[in-house]
């Protein structure tokens, strides 16, 4: 139960066409991610998969069947929203319940289950408050309570985190990504944050103006970003561009080194620069160093470097670490 | 944003009230626009007929046409002079700290929820009867003669008991607006070395000015039809004195059951509210965006 | 940060400001202290302010002769009637018009809010030819009809701007958890939008009670509510002073009431939205 078709989907918006068709299979239990800068149609795919908006053309298929024209409430599958949509009238124990209420479940199935998914988030204690009394990791807690009662075919995320600070979000990342393996349920996760996508997606979807751009495993995107649109979303901080003479030298249009896999030394490198503001993050040095020809490079260092502001370097990219793209910015194999 | 189905829903609530009100609007309208070319007295049925334009011309004509138009226009910006300088003032007045300050609004306020004829009634009786009346023994008291304000300045009279009611309007909505001006740009401005006439002058009167013309085109729109007042205190007169359109129309149609010359009157009317409606659905449309 | 103010600045406007409140209440107070004096003592010379002697007679009278509850019914019944009848209305229009927005809808708020604009002057001859022929003429019936339809833009913009305040997502979610249209507005926007039906039902009762043209031109005995009723002491019928001034107190106590309750709506009411 839980795999999802798209066939030919597409979107307008009146003569704006958000989302030109496009075909996508999510498979039964996979945890996939769909990632992109804001306005990307990530958002709009997520509700059409949901049902709260309807396709323009094409097909949404559920488990192998056509529900293109079914109601949102009649697809099984389960949505938690960027602001938790909690009702605020109800108690916890009453959000939590109403799915099963409007399944028309006896009362005694009800409690039940509410007491379990309550038990399972942690939310026992606040059961009897309202929404507007808990925390915002509460909330969410209650609105992803809201969704696990119903046994949905799937999950569907859109932007859970976005409004919980740092700390809680990674909590609150851990806590999904844990529900996931314990309920092996199919998930569709929305979000523009990469690192959320690259922490907890089995495949992720790299979207832009409405395009697929890219799916694959987190890995498989770090490694083979399919172009420079991938490469420069996916690894933070930012993978670094050359273009000109410097990326001609390798048969490219432009070339592409992450941070990461740049080394420095004090002589002796490939390119020579200077240093300008250095990151001290502890684990890691961020130097953003200028080289004369190339532009600004930013290095990830590991461990504490002993450089600072003005200092003269050298930066060397391995050869293997080097990815090329043409001038259509597609990666060259 | 949303579905087939919502949408055939939505459209499926909202047809009562649309119906409704279209049918309002179209049903009388256009049987007024109808008997207004017609000549028919409700005294004498059965001899109605079509007589063009002929009742237009006779109220367009009517010298009684003209002072009412006067007198609505005076009618309207008197209590728009006075409840917008008023309501100003006092606005700014509530918006001090003062002690006991929900007590002095909810006084403020209290003449807006009085009905019409109440206070009609009251202002006439026992405040400008020129005998038993407040102002009365308030003349006396000083060495004056009473005045009677319902004879000798009728129009005046009653646009001093309409701005009396109106001015709690024009206060609570110019006082909402002071009190949502941001205060961190007042003290920004002060930072900035503006004075406190300063701050008067170039903060808070912009801030206001869109208040001010929201309470000038609602009033207006209310205004324009005042009845009740004059219905109980002058009756429209002496003469035509305190006459104004919406009341000569309602004599014309009620009191000498004209039908046609009333229509035409209506009619007329709706043209006058008409001009008047067309700036303030600018200024709604315009916030409704924003 | 409110900046300390000194006392003397405080009481200087606490003065100011209670002098011109009382001075625009005044006429209303005198009103109520009139009700509870004597005919004899509402127009002594010089007038009594709180020193004679206080009854309560002018109450029972006014409704011994004029069968004051008759008319305070009546005007119940109106005011309520027009309400109720028009939030039934309303509310699914509001919230089509809030939740499912199409390209069409700006321009229907503002259609609807220039039924309100046309004067009543314009349609009083049909609507009263009508109602003679229909027998609708001094009725209740009839006047809920005619306020339920003068009232129905103001209820329905007022609505609206609160419906407005719910997000669109908690709908969602309800749609998403398997609530049909019904019982998403009556389980999840209904009880959110409570407050504001609450001020707009206040709003257009006070509306509706103090309304006074179609009152006053579609009622003459049977119907006719507190405005009408009030009109009738117009004609003077020797010394009443203490008698009106009982029936204007017991016809607006209860408005004012409210009214002091849904003070802060009334702006948003009154405005369709355009100052809050």
């Amino acid at each position: 139960m839980g795999s999802i078709r798209l066939k030919q989907v597409s979107k307008s918006f009146g003569s704006v066409e958000v989302i030109p068709p496009l075909d996508l299979e999510i498979n039964e239990g996979e945890f996939v991610v769909f990632v992109g800068p804001s306005g990307c149609g990530k958002s709009t795919l997520l509700r059409l998969i949901a049902g709260l908006e309807d396709v323009t053309t094409g097909t949404v298929e559920i488990d192998g069947q056509d529900a293109t024209t079914i109601r949102p409430a009649k697809r099984g599958l389960a949505m938690v929203f960027q602001t938790y949509a909690l009702y605020p009238h109800m108690s916890v124990r009453k959000n939590i319940a109403f799915p099963l209420k409007m399944a028309g479940l006896d009362k005694a199935q009800i409690d039940r289950k509410v007491d379990e998914a309550a038990e399972t988030l942690n939310l026992t204690e606040y059961i009897d408050r309202r929404p507007g009394q808990l925390s915002g990791g509460q909330r969410q807690r209650v609105a992803i309570g809201r969704a696990i009662v119903r046994e949905p075919k799937a999950f569907l995320f859109d932007e859970p985190l976005s409004n919980l600070d740092a700390a809680l979000r990674v909590n609150m990342r851990l806590e999904i990504s844990e529900l996931h393996q314990s309920l092996e349920t199919t998930m569709i996760y929305v979000t523009h944050d990469q690192v959320e996508a690259m922490t907890m997606a089995d495949k992720i979807v790299v979207l832009r103006t409405g395009i697929i751009e890219q799916v694959g495993s987190p890995l498989d995107l770090y490694r083979n970003p399919a172009n420079l649109f991938v490469a420069g979303f996916i690894g933070s901080p930012k993978m670094n561009f050359v273009e000109g003479p410097e990326a001609r030298r390798y048969g490219a249009h432009t070339i592409g080194v992450r941070p990461e896999h740049l080394e420095v030394s004090r002589d002796g490198g490939l390119w020579q620069g200077t240093v300008g503001v250095a990151e001290h993050l502890g684990s890691d040095t961020f130097l953003h160093v200028t080289v004369a020809g190339i532009g600004n490079l930013t290095v990830r260092a590991p461990g504490e470097v002993g450089v600072r502001y003005g200092d003269e370097i050298s930066v060397t990219a391995p050869k293997e670490r080097i990815y090329r793209f043409d001038k259509d910015g597609r990666a060259i194999q | 944003m949303a579905t087939d189905h919502s949408r055939t829903a939505a459209r499926f609530m909202i047809s009562p009230s649309v119906l409704l009100l279209l049918g309002w609007m179209i049903v009388p309208l256009s049987m007024t626009i109808w008997f207004s070319f017609q000549s028919y007295n409700l005294l004498s049925p059965g001899t109605e007929e079509w007589i063009g334009l002929l009742n237009y011309e006779f109220f367009l004509t009517d010298p009684a046409f003209f002072e009412a138009l006067a007198n609505t226009l005076l009618l309207v910006g008197g209590v728009l002079l006075i409840t917008i300088i008023g309501g100003t003032g006092l606005a700014i007045l509530l918006d001090q700290p003062v002690w006991g300050q929900g007590i002095v609004r909810i006084l403020v306020i209290a003449p807006f929820f009085v009905m019409p004829t109440v206070s009609a009634l009251v202002w006439k009786n026992m405040f400008m009867n020129p005998v038993n009346g407040l102002f009365a023994h308030l003349a006396k008291t000083v060495g004056l003669q009473p005045f009677d304000f319902l004879a000798h300045a009728p129009l005046f009279s009653i646009i001093l008991i309409v701005a009396w009611q109106w001015l709690p309007f024009a206060t609570l909505i110019l006082l909402t607006a002071l009190q949502s001006l941001d205060q961190e740009q007042l003290e920004a401005a002060e930072m900035d070395g503006a004075s406190a006439l300063n701050r008067f002058v170039y903060m808070v009167v912009p801030h206001l000015a869109r208040a001010i013309t929201v309470v000038i085109l609602i009033q207006t729109i209310f205004l324009l039809s005042i009845f009740a007042e004059i219905l109980v205190t002058t009756n429209g007169g002496p003469g035509y004195a305190s006459t104004n359109i919406t009341f000569l129309v309602y004599a014309q149609s009620l009191l000498q059951f004209d039908v046609g010359g009333g229509s035409a009157g209506g009619i007329i009317a709706v043209i006058l509210a008409n001009i008047v409606a067309i700036f303030l659905m600018r200024m709604i449309g315009k916030n409704l965006e924003a | 940060m409110a900046r300390a103010v000194t006392n003397r600045r405080k009481a200087v406007t606490t003065l100011a400001a209670w002098g011109v409140g009382l001075l625009i209440f005044f006429p209303i107070l005198w009103t109520i202290l009139t009700s509870f004096k004597t005919e004899a003592d509402a127009i002594a010379s010089p007038p009594l302010f709180l020193g004679f002697d206080w009854t309560l007679e002018n109450y029972g009278e006014v409704q011994e002769r004029s069968n004051y509850f008759r008319h305070f019914w009546n005007s119940v019944v109106i005011s309520f009637g027009s309400t109720f009848l028009g939030l039934l209305i309303a509310i699914p229009s509001a919230w089509s018009m809030a939740f499912v927005p199409g390209k069409q809808t700006k321009n229907v708020l503002m259609w609807m809010l220039s039924t309100k604009m046309l004067p009543p002057v314009g349609v009083l001859i049909p609507i009263y030819l009508i109602f003679r022929d229909t027998g609708l003429l001094d009725t209740r019936a009839g006047l809920v009809i005619v306020l339920t339809l003068i009232n129905l833009p103001i209820i329905i913009w007022m609505l609206f701007t609160y419906f407005k305040e719910i997000p669109g997502e908690i709908l969602e979610a309800a749609r998403m958890d398997g609530a049909t249209l019904w019982a998403e507005i009556l389980h999840v926007l209904t009880p959110m939008a409570v407050p504001g039906i609450a001020s707009t039902l206040l709003l257009n009762v006070i509306l509706a009670w103090n309304e006074a043209f179609w009152t006053l031109n579609l009622t003459a005995a049977e119907a006719a509510p507190l405005t009408a009723f009030i009109a009738s002491y117009s004609s003077p019928e020797g010394l009443f002073y203490a008698k009106l001034s009982a029936a204007s107190t017991m016809a607006i106590a209860p408005i004012l009431i409210m009214g002091w309750f849904s003070q802060k709506q009334l702006v948003r009411g009154l405005t369709f939205g355009a100052v809050k």
